[in-house]
């Protein structure tokens, strides 16, 4: 082979294994990510129901959690104007608490349930999802210190 | 007064690395020798005033003095000696410090080590480190001071974050930052090539031992981690797509990549300008990967405190290094002459397919990681891009790398001959296709998925092993030869194979435990019993304890096969006093290479029961030790110096650094 053959090798090597990747990625970002949804944008129903997979974020509603035989729990989040229903199957984070921010993901139901697989409240006692914030801040019910409020000191 | 002189140090620190920026790097260009001798002292000076800051901060945490804010806000005299000093890295001002001290010590590694580079070489690597030392120290003096005082000093502090009060804080970001921040050296090394227009292969043979260096620490640091977040945050899992752990992640797929990019331009003096490329990438995705934790743009467990300043700050850092260091690739890459020629098929064509499936597996992670923070900023919508989304794109693109990774010890160099390297491997896999099938057989129709993969890593480990015995020659010289032979082959053989058969390893075991793994939850009161996987698991009560800073729950179990009992366990629910923080501890039995994981939930109304979630875990601790095979293969080959990985006969006589080799055909 000549040098020239060799270089071309190399280039539609490269090339293939760029249009691959290029294809995987673009289908994947197509049908494999989840979209954040806020209670109120579900009310609205701005949120796909059945196969797309949905994180809501908000606040669990004071009173909501309703513990069921075995470990399915029940709960409502909250943006403090709608609510989201969401059942569960499964230990709940530890820092989970009614009025506390949380992000389920999963999927809705056609009854309006949200059906999530993956529970997720905070890492530690100052931090709050970003998620969550924002929603809070949608409906202006932010009450942070406005840097994300990460910090409480 | 401690904190003042930690203070004081680190800002002579600042000085020292701004003359070493600059007085070098003007030496090189006029040659003038005196100039470039300061560079040596100045980088070990500048390790002793950052080690001098680090042990000032680290007494102002053993002796608690709260008077010093980042020590208020993250320890506690109640915390065990250990934690104390660990604290000291626990947080966003320490951990800074932490980089900046192994960044010197790279530094002044280079100058220790370094006796036998070329002077202008030595002199502008040292300069280059230097950029990045001054760039890093100007951000912890600037925005992240970790020596401000509080006044008054309050009585007691605040605790650590209880999650990171865990012998894994001792060991994982010391580690990983060895492994990022080793990366510079590769980088200083490449733009310091550029910046003098000429490169060799002796060039690669000084760089690829400190980018194995590098990449062994990256390995132990990201294993660690991801075994670390498995026991601790309770979960059940080992690695979750979290932009955090990608960011880490990046470097060390682009750093693999590197490591057998080296190795060619090393032996062969070939692919110099796409390593060079290979190494500012390396070190680009290591700073961008400090700026995805550091800035605050993500939220986790990683991200202490958020402060924008910060953001804007390294995002600065990374476009002038990321910036410069390609604008300075693009203008000079075409000075460096291309080196030895090789057909597709041959060793060197076997890693350039390595490094091709590398930088597309690499940014195709990058994609995944960046696009759901640039869709938000450019559109407001809100996406989040997890295991599904890298299944199909990461997962593909490795597939054809792992098949390939036996056939590329076997090609010779130059031209290879595919047909024979097929024939000395027909019995691995061969091997391989028994295990799937026999795979297949046991589970009776189970997942093929899964029976594929458990394949693919045997083939990966066999053929590892073959490459071995294939040289030792146990087929033309016999056994006692053969055996005498495989014990003389050089280490670097040993580390290849290792890392190889790692690979095969740490595979073996993500397929067995995300196919075959068993989990029940379920409400267990005293006297009640749960199957699980082989296991039966009774709950024998609760106690309370007090401890150090917590008090806990724990709930006592027995775990019992065929009626034996084999292990006791005690979960436990913890109270962090300080912080009101709950944490969760899992309960873990290693039996063989799997593990029975406990972990507990909320207590039943009545405070008679407790939810409980079990899993039976087949082999997971294969996906550790599989990267201690990895890292072991690195280090064999790291301590094997006089040979280069992969020479095609065990040639005693190692070139001497410094000798150019023949270019190309």
């Amino acid at each position: 082979m000549t040098r020239k053959q060799r270089r071309l090798t190399l280039i539609a090597a490269a090339g293939t294994v760029l249009a691959v990747s290029a294809g995987l990625v673009l289908n994947a970002a197509s049908s494999r990510i989840t979209l954040f949804k806020t209670p109120t944008e579900i009310a609205e129903g701005l949120a796909g129901q059945g196969d797309q997979r949905l994180r809501i974020g908000g606040l669990v509603k004071d009173g909501s959690v309703l513990r069921g035989e075995g470990a399915t729990v029940r709960f409502a989040v909250t943006d403090t104007v709608n609510d989201v229903p969401v059942t569960y199957v499964g230990l709940l984070p530890d820092l989970f608490r009614e009025g506390q921010g949380v992000v389920a993901e999963g999927r809705l139901g056609p009854d309006g349930v949200f059906t999530a697989d993956n529970v997720l409240a905070k890492h530690d006692e100052n931090y709050m999802p970003k998620e969550v914030v924002d929603s809070l801040k949608a409906q202006g019910v932010w009450e942070g210190d406005g840097a994300g409020a990460m910090k409480s000191n | 007064m401690i904190s003042e002189v930690g203070h004081f140090a680190l800002v002579l620190a600042l000085i020292l690395a701004l003359v070493q920026s600059v007085v070098p790097v003007i030496g090189a260009r006029r040659n003038d020798a005196a100039l470039m001798a300061i560079a040596p002292p100045v980088a070990v000076t500048q390790l002793l005033l950052i080690a001098l800051s680090f042990a000032a901060l680290t007494h102002a945490y053993v002796v608690s003095d709260f008077s010093v804010v980042n020590v208020y806000e993250n320890s506690h005299s109640a915390k065990p000696m250990l934690y104390k000093i660990t604290g000291v890295w626990g947080n966003h001002e320490g951990s800074m410090l932490l980089w900046v001290l192994i960044l010197a010590l790279f530094g002044a590694a280079v100058a220790w080590f370094g006796g036998n580079l070329p002077t202008t070489l030595k002199a502008n690597v040292l300069g280059v480190q230097a950029w990045i030392t001054v760039a890093f120290l100007l951000f912890i003096l600037l925005t992240s001071n970790p020596f401000l005082r509080l006044s008054p000093a309050p009585m007691e502090g605040q605790d650590l974050n209880p999650l990171l009060q865990d012998i894994g804080l001792a060991i994982h970001p010391p580690l990983l930052y060895l492994g990022y921040v080793g990366f510079s050296i590769s980088f200083a090394f490449a733009v310091a090539a550029l910046i003098e227009g000429r490169i060799d292969a002796a060039w690669a043979r000084w760089v690829r031992p400190w980018t194995l260096a590098a990449w062994v620490f990256l390995t132990a640091g990201i294993s660690m981690g991801s075994y670390w977040a498995y026991y601790e945050l309770g979960w059940g899992g080992w690695w979750f797509w979290d932009p955090v752990e990608n960011a880490s992640f990046m470097p060390w797929l682009i750093g693999t990549a590197l490591l057998h990019s080296a190795l060619v331009m090393e032996k062969r003096n070939a692919l110099k300008i796409w390593t060079v490329l290979l190494a500012i990438l390396t070190f680009s995705l290591s700073l961008l990967g400090t700026f995805l934790v550091r800035s605050g743009i993500l939220t986790s467990v990683h991200s202490f405190a958020t402060d924008p300043a910060r953001g804007v700050f390294i995002l600065t850092i990374l476009l002038i290094f990321i910036g410069g260091s390609l604008a300075l690739f693009a203008l000079r890459a075409s000075s460096l002459q291309a080196g030895g020629l090789f057909a597709p098929v041959s060793r060197e064509g076997a890693l350039v397919l390595n490094n091709l499936l590398l930088t597309a597996a690499t940014a195709s992670v990058l994609v995944g990681t960046l696009y759901p923070m640039a869709l938000e900023a450019v559109t407001g919508d809100k996406i989040s891009v997890g295991e599904p989304f890298f299944n199909l794109t990461f997962g593909p693109l490795m597939i054809p790398l792992l098949l390939a990774v036996p056939f590329g010890p076997f090609l010779a160099w130059k031209r290879g001959d595919i047909y024979a390297v097929a024939q000395r491997l027909y019995a691995a896999f061969g091997i391989a296709i028994l295990v799937t099938l026999a795979v297949i057989w046991a589970t009776s129709g189970g997942p093929v998925l899964a029976a594929l993969g458990i394949g693919l890593a045997t083939w990966l480990m066999v053929g590892a092993a073959a490459e071995l015995l294939f040289r030792a020659r146990f087929g033309d010289v016999g056994f006692a030869a053969g055996w005498r032979r495989l014990a003389g082959l050089p280490r670097s053989a040993y580390g290849t194979a290792a890392a190889h058969a790692g690979l095969g390893i740490t595979l073996l075991g993500i397929v067995a435990v995300s196919t075959f793994e068993a989990e029940t939850i379920t409400v267990m009161r005293r006297g009640d019993t749960a199957t699980i996987g082989a296991y039966e698991v009774s709950f024998d009560g609760f106690e309370n304890r007090a401890a150090g800073t917590y008090r806990e729950l724990v709930a006592h179990m027995t775990a019992r096969k065929d009626g034996e009992v084999v292990a006791r366990l005690d979960p436990s629910k913890r109270i962090y006093e300080v912080r009101q923080m709950p944490t969760t501890e899992a309960a873990i039995v290693t039996h063989g290479f799997s593990q029975l994981y406990v972990t507990l939930g909320d207590t039943t109304a009545e405070n008679d029961g407790i939810t409980v979630r079990m899993w039976d875990k087949p082999l997971v601790t294969l996906i550790w030790l599989g990267t201690v095979a990895m890292m072991l293969g690195g280090a064999l080959s790291l301590s094997d110096r006089r040979l280069r990985v992969g020479a095609p006969k065990p040639a005693r006589a190692a070139p001497r650094p410094g000798r150019t080799l023949a270019a190309g055909e």
